[in-house]
């Protein structure tokens, strides 16, 4: 009887406390950078395409909200037909994020994106992609994998040895 | 007929007004008390629709107006359509014998006190046949636990407000209340002050003692199964029977209207409303007991204690204490 009284009179002192409300469409909380809002397509720092449409990302996927289609270029580069990512299924979960091998797709710390029409959640290809390269400011995959495109050899990448004629006895 | 229309003209515009008052009060309390449990868990609760939010429960009227009126097929449908009237009329009725100033009130009736005894145990019949025309096992829990629960809480409602009636020998409300001028029988009474509030936040269904609807445990208890105008003549009623209750034990212990220099309505207001936040913060306070605890606090506790509260205020009326 005695811990119930004490109980009320605490909570009532509760009335002279400060609200810990944020109020948030006129407040806005502090989003951190690394916070999983909507995921956007980067590009590397010459300003090309990062995703090599390897899949990993929709395979990643729990909900399966992405879909895409690989094509290649003539260059010799690998790139997205389309793009489309399924926002009203769209969890924010950032697997695809960790599962991307070429810090194509990326989360921002942008939450806001109601819509009153549902197919308006499907992003495509020319919605996600971004001018910048994200949270990666000089990571550019072709730079640092031995893949051979047009304009870059095999060994001419960042610490890439030139490579080894494996029939030839000479060191 | 026209001539008694025209002989009770006064008395009929009291009851239209009351009326007009009384339930958009009870729709703003809903309101209140939301706001009222934000700020005892340091929040704001609902400050969007108008100014600080006020115009919520409209907005909340709107909203339940525009819902399909749904009866469920599996329901007794004319039993399912009576018991939310049965609910909100009952507490509407009772009203009638609650003094709030010395002219208004609607039936200033030499048996007030029973009338409104009688009445909040009729509101019983609205939640045993809500639970049970709803045919549905979770109503059907609530409805039981609320019948067992009203009819035990009553038997002892009735014998602390004894304690009162042998001290202003008398069931009109107004006497009570100018029996009152010298003391508040909250002073004398004291034990039968609190047993009328436990009984009377039982009798209203306000938690802590909501066990029928219990939403952590019976979804809803016996309005499960209620939606739209049904639905909200059930909130209604709750929250017309917490006010009820308030001004209830205003008029009984403490004082009713009497007070110093504001007029009486005011008084009468003043003590109702705190009254109220009173249960309000026993909401945001206090845990759900158990039902058997509930039952068993009532009859091997509360009722005991009532008893002895009559028994002690007799022998000391008899033998000429007061």
């Amino acid at each position: 009887m005695w811990s119930q009284l004490v109980t009320l009179w605490r909570v009532f002192m509760h009335l002279f406390d400060r609200t810990d409300t944020v109020e948030y469409p006129e407040q806005k909380p502090y989003l951190a950078p690394r916070y999983r809002g909507r995921i956007v397509l980067t590009r590397d720092p010459d300003g090309d395409e990062r995703c090599v449409a390897c899949n990993l990302c929709a395979a990643a996927c729990p909900v399966d909200c992405i879909a895409l289609q690989k094509t290649e270029d003539e260059d010799g580069r690998w790139r997205p037909e389309f793009f489309r990512i399924n926002f009203s299924r769209c969890i924010l979960c950032g697997l695809c994020e960790e599962a991307c091998p070429t810090y194509a797709i990326q989360l921002t710390p942008d939450v806001e994106m109601a819509e009153f029409q549902r197919t308006n959640m499907v992003y495509e290809k020319e919605h996600l992609l971004i001018d910048g390269p994200g949270k990666y400011h000089d990571y550019s995959f072709y730079r640092k994998a031995g893949i051979s495109i047009k304009g870059k050899g095999k060994g001419e990448a960042d610490n890439e040895s030139p490579p080894v004629d494996i029939r030839s006895l000479m060191p | 007929m026209l001539d008694l229309i025209i002989e009770h003209a006064g008395l009929l515009i009291t009851i239209a007004l009351m009326v007009a008052v009384l339930i958009p009060i009870g729709a703003m309390l809903v309101w209140f008390e939301r706001r009222m449990l934000g700020f005892w868990q340091q929040r704001y609760g609902p400050n969007r629709v108008g100014p600080f939010g006020i115009l919520q429960s409209l907005a909340d009227l709107i909203k339940i107006l525009f819902k399909h009126d749904w009866i469920p097929p599996f329901a007794d449908k004319p039993v399912f359509i009576l018991a939310p009237m049965i609910g909100a009329v009952s507490v509407l009725m009772s009203f009638a014998v609650v003094p709030m100033t010395p002219n208004l009130v609607v039936s200033d009736s030499n048996i007030g006190l029973l009338f409104f005894l009688a009445m909040t145990s009729l509101a019983v019949y609205s939640v045993i046949l809500a639970g049970w025309a709803s045919n549905n096992k979770y109503a059907m829990l609530g409805g039981m636990r609320a019948a067992a629960q009203t009819i035990s809480y009553e038997v002892f409602m009735g014998v602390s407000l004894l304690g009162v009636v042998i001290l202003s020998g008398s069931f009109n409300l107004s006497e009570i209340v100018l029996a009152q001028s010298e003391l508040w029988y909250v002073v004398p009474q004291f034990l039968g002050f609190v047993i009328f509030m436990i009984a009377g936040i039982a009798e209203s269904h306000r938690l802590p003692f909501d066990l029928p609807e219990a939403e952590t445990e019976l979804c809803a208890g016996f309005h499960t199964e209620y939606s739209g105008i049904k639905f909200a003549l059930f909130f209604l009623g709750e929250y017309l029977g917490m006010m009820l209750i308030s001004m209830m034990i205003t008029t009984l212990f403490l004082g009713g209207w009497m007070g110093p220099w504001l007029p009486p309505i005011v008084w009468f207001v003043i003590k109702t409303l705190l009254l109220i936040c009173f249960f309000i913060l026993l909401r945001a306070a206090l845990p759900r007991p158990r039902f058997d605890q509930l039952l068993s606090f009532g009859w091997k506790w509360v009722l005991p204690l009532a008893l002895l509260n009559l028994v002690v205020t007799a022998a000391v009326k008899l033998w000429g204490g007061f």
